[in-house]
């Protein structure tokens, strides 16, 4: 069992949990990944880091609701308990010195570059970040990434903040004017990493990305989560989440996030057909 | 009843257990035999001739005492008799349900050169339930604490079994799990109607009972490495039963096609996450009209069983070999006969075809037919050219085996291992390459049985007895 310790809305139905967890994050490096089960019969699901605390014995995770697990997830308060955080999982990111480093956040994807900016920079890169989503009200983290990184732009579709457009809109304006980067970790929806890679690829700019697959054991017992890169199966859980996006399939990662859609509505139904007190705690 | 004679008890007819009807279980989770009643248990133990060099034993990976245990039943002695058996083996009631009986004990009973041999299963199974069932469980003998530690890496059948043995020898033990439930492939991978999930609850708890600790949720490899286990956290010793967690794909297009499932994936979905209870349970499992299940052994039986009991109207093996040389055991092939499984024999799948939306909707197959024997003494299938056809399909399952999980071997130094990945370890002592580690089970061997693992977490348990205490 895995304490909440803070739990709150930060917009829409996206939510900040933070659980406590000190044994895991004294281990926990940026890029990895926890699965999370909420429940007795309930789902594992694999969440990404979005902030660690090693003194406090803490980890922070921001999701959105879609389904019944991240509903039923929303519902658990503060001093109350999830069943397990298993992790930390994956592989770390390739923070190393790369020299222009950037992050690319989009929509719940602005979380986990956090802890990437914080470990690039840390390690001597010059670090920028771009950070977008639908509205203004989906951009979280912005004060956190301002501090880690060097530099940060902020845009949203319909232009409520910051630029007007995405963020491969935002990276493809700053490689006009000549402002390169040395390499790209994107994170956030599939057709927004996928258009990163496609806006790099001309360039030949590494890029990678990082694939949140259906998965369920997490540590390459059942392969669910298989994805394929330049042609060769990989899995997403022992051998990422981290990929090089211009091998990535695309295509085949999104029809593979849709196999259990059907089933995802039936339960949603049944969620929302019972009785249940959705905690909406204090805003951020 | 009056004494018979050795003759008249070897003509005895052996007894069969009761069980589901194959029209009625097919639609069901429920275990397929109900056991014996303890009269066919009195009756099947008297065939027993109690052999003073029993053959029987010798057959058995955990030495079990089988004459005698028999003999108590006789008596009905029925807890006793489970007590009996427990001196040497944690786990009866697992045992009894999925040993390959008829390739050891049960091969050797000298009955079966004329008659059937006892069903030594049957009756292990019986008095291991009865001593369950009835609240007659007892807490063995605890040796007085020898103040050493001993980590447990993974509780499937050869973890459990080493800990059980280890707790006994007064030696504080911990189980790490990475899953939330502790069992491994007893809780993952076999399903509820071969191995009721509440059975290996009962076996954990009584571990429990006894003192070990248990840790799920923790990955090994990830949140503590074995070097930390030994250096920092102050264990003595390691035993590494993490199993052969990895599986295998074919290697052919159209592999990562919605609804192409490996074997672990499918049945973890079905038993640890019961997704055959969905939307009760919330995980999800894709349900199809026509099931392909890839491969001949038990996980392929237990993978296409479960396939029909989910609702399949077709459900087919698809062995690239022909059915004598199944590795399954003849008991499950004949169940998932009997329950209406089709097999598609000399057959491998060359492509999977998929719809529109990324599902699969068709398989590729060619014949195949039997060449010489290859390394391993059976017959090397070979395609027939130009034999290709297709087969609809909306859900493949894969079960072609596994290798071994990476994770615990990648982050400890000094740990060899075999060109598959596979842990090396002295095959008595089950001691690795590095000092105070020890490995047993599917991670030494790749993937074999259940009471093999149960064997190789009994060895090392007694070497990491001698290990510690000879440690200053």
């Amino acid at each position: 069992m895995v304490e909440v310790l803070e739990h709150y809305n930060i917009g829409q139905s996206n939510f900040k949990i933070v659980l406590a967890v000190p044994k895991l994050v004294k281990k926990a490096k940026p890029g990895q990944f926890v699965v999370l089960r909420v429940s007795e019969n309930g789902e594992r699901i694999p969440m990404s880091i979005a902030d660690m605390d090693r003194e406090a014995g803490t980890l922070t995770v921001i999701y959105q609701v879609i389904g019944k697990t991240t509903a039923l997830l929303a519902t658990v308060k503060p001093g109350e308990y999830i069943m397990d955080c298993v992790g930390p999982l994956g592989n770390p990111s390739h923070v190393d010195k790369k020299g222009k480093y950037m992050v690319i956040g989009g929509g719940i994807g602005i979380a986990p570059i956090h802890p990437v900016a914080q470990k690039a920079r840390e390690n001597g890169n010059e670090v920028y970040g771009i950070i977008g989503a639908r509205t203004k009200e989906l951009i979280f983290f912005e004060d956190e990434m301002r501090k880690a990184c060097n530099r940060l732009y902020i845009c949203t579709d319909d232009g409520s903040y910051g630029e007007k457009g995405f963020v491969s809109n935002v990276l493809q304006r700053l490689i006009d004017e000549g402002d390169k980067p040395d390499f790209i970790l994107a994170i956030g929806p599939v057709p927004m990493m996928k258009a990163v890679c496609e806006t790099t690829r001309p360039y030949s700019i590494p890029t990678w990305v990082s694939v949140n697959p259906i998965m369920i054991d997490g540590t390459g017992m059942c392969g669910a989560c298989r994805v394929s890169v330049g042609g060769v199966t990989k899995f997403g859980c022992v051998d990422g989440p981290d990929f090089d996006g211009h091998l990535l399939d695309f295509d085949l990662l999104t029809s593979r996030l849709r196999m259990y859609i059907p089933q995802e509505r039936e339960a949603m139904k049944k969620f929302q057909e019972e009785v249940h007190t959705p905690y909406v705690g204090p805003k951020s | 009843m009056p004494e018979l004679s050795k003759v008249e008890r070897m003509k005895l007819p052996r007894q069969s257990m009761l069980e589901q009807k194959p029209e009625e279980r097919k639609h069901n989770f429920k275990e397929v035999p109900f056991g014996y009643t303890p009269e066919l248990a009195i009756q099947e133990a008297q065939r027993c001739i109690q052999c003073k060099i029993p053959k029987c034993v010798e057959g058995c990976p955990v030495e079990v005492q089988i004459p005698q245990f028999i003999e108590l039943i006789t008596e009905r002695k029925f807890a006793e008799a489970s007590r009996k058996i427990k001196e040497t083996n944690s786990l009866p009631a697992i045992c009894g349900r999925v040993c390959p009986q008829e390739e050891q004990c049960e091969e050797r009973c000298v009955l079966g050169k004329k008659f059937k041999p006892v069903a030594i299963g049957n009756l292990e199974r019986f008095v291991s339930d009865y001593e369950r069932d009835n609240n007659l469980t007892e807490l063995p003998e605890i040796a007085p604490s020898t103040g050493k530690k001993v980590a447990i890496i993974g509780s499937g059948p050869a973890g459990l079994t080493a800990a059980g043995d280890l707790i006994r020898l007064g030696h504080s033990v911990t189980i790490f799990e990475a899953l939330h439930k502790p069992g491994g492939v007893l809780v993952y991978g076999i399903p509820e109607f071969r191995l009721p999930k509440s059975i290996v609850n009962s076996e954990v708890e009584y571990l429990k009972k006894m003192g070990v600790k248990v840790m799920t949720s923790h990955v090994i490899g990830k949140i503590d490495t074995v070097d930390e286990l030994l250096n920092e956290e102050g264990y003595d010793a390691v035993f590494i039963g993490t199993g052969a967690g990895l599986p295998n794909f074919m290697r052919i297009p159209g592999e990562n096609l919605n609804g192409v499932y490996s074997a672990n994936e499918f049945l973890t979905r079905s038993n640890l996450m019961k997704a055959y209870d969905f939307p009760n349970a919330d995980t999800p499992i894709a349900k199809g009209k026509n099931v392909a299940v890839l491969g001949g052994g038990n996980t392929a039986m237990d993978s296409v069983r479960t396939a029909l009991r989910l609702g399949a109207e077709n459900a087919y093996i698809v062995y690239r070999r022909s059915q004598v040389e199944m590795p399954a055991r003849a008991a499950e092939i004949h169940h998932a006969e009997q329950e209406g499984v089709q097999f598609i024999l000399l057959t491998n799948p060359v492509r999977f075809i998929g719809n529109k939306d990324g599902w699969v909707e068709k398989m590729e197959c060619i014949r195949m037919e039997l060449g010489e024997p290859d390394e391993s003494g059976r017959c090397r299938p070979i395609p027939i050219e130009g034999s290709n056809f297709e087969i609809d399909v909306d859900i493949v399952v894969i079960a072609i085996g596994n290798r071994s999980n990476p994770l615990v071997v990648q982050t400890t130094p000094g740990l060899k291992t075999n060109r598959w990945g596979n842990i090396i370890a002295d095959p008595e002592t089950m001691e690795t390459s590095k000092r105070g580690v020890f490995a047993g089970g599917d991670i030494v061997t790749g993937g074999a049985t259940v009471i093999l693992a149960a064997g190789a977490g009994k060895k090392a348990a007694r070497a990491i007895h001698d290990f510690v205490m000879s440690k200053k």
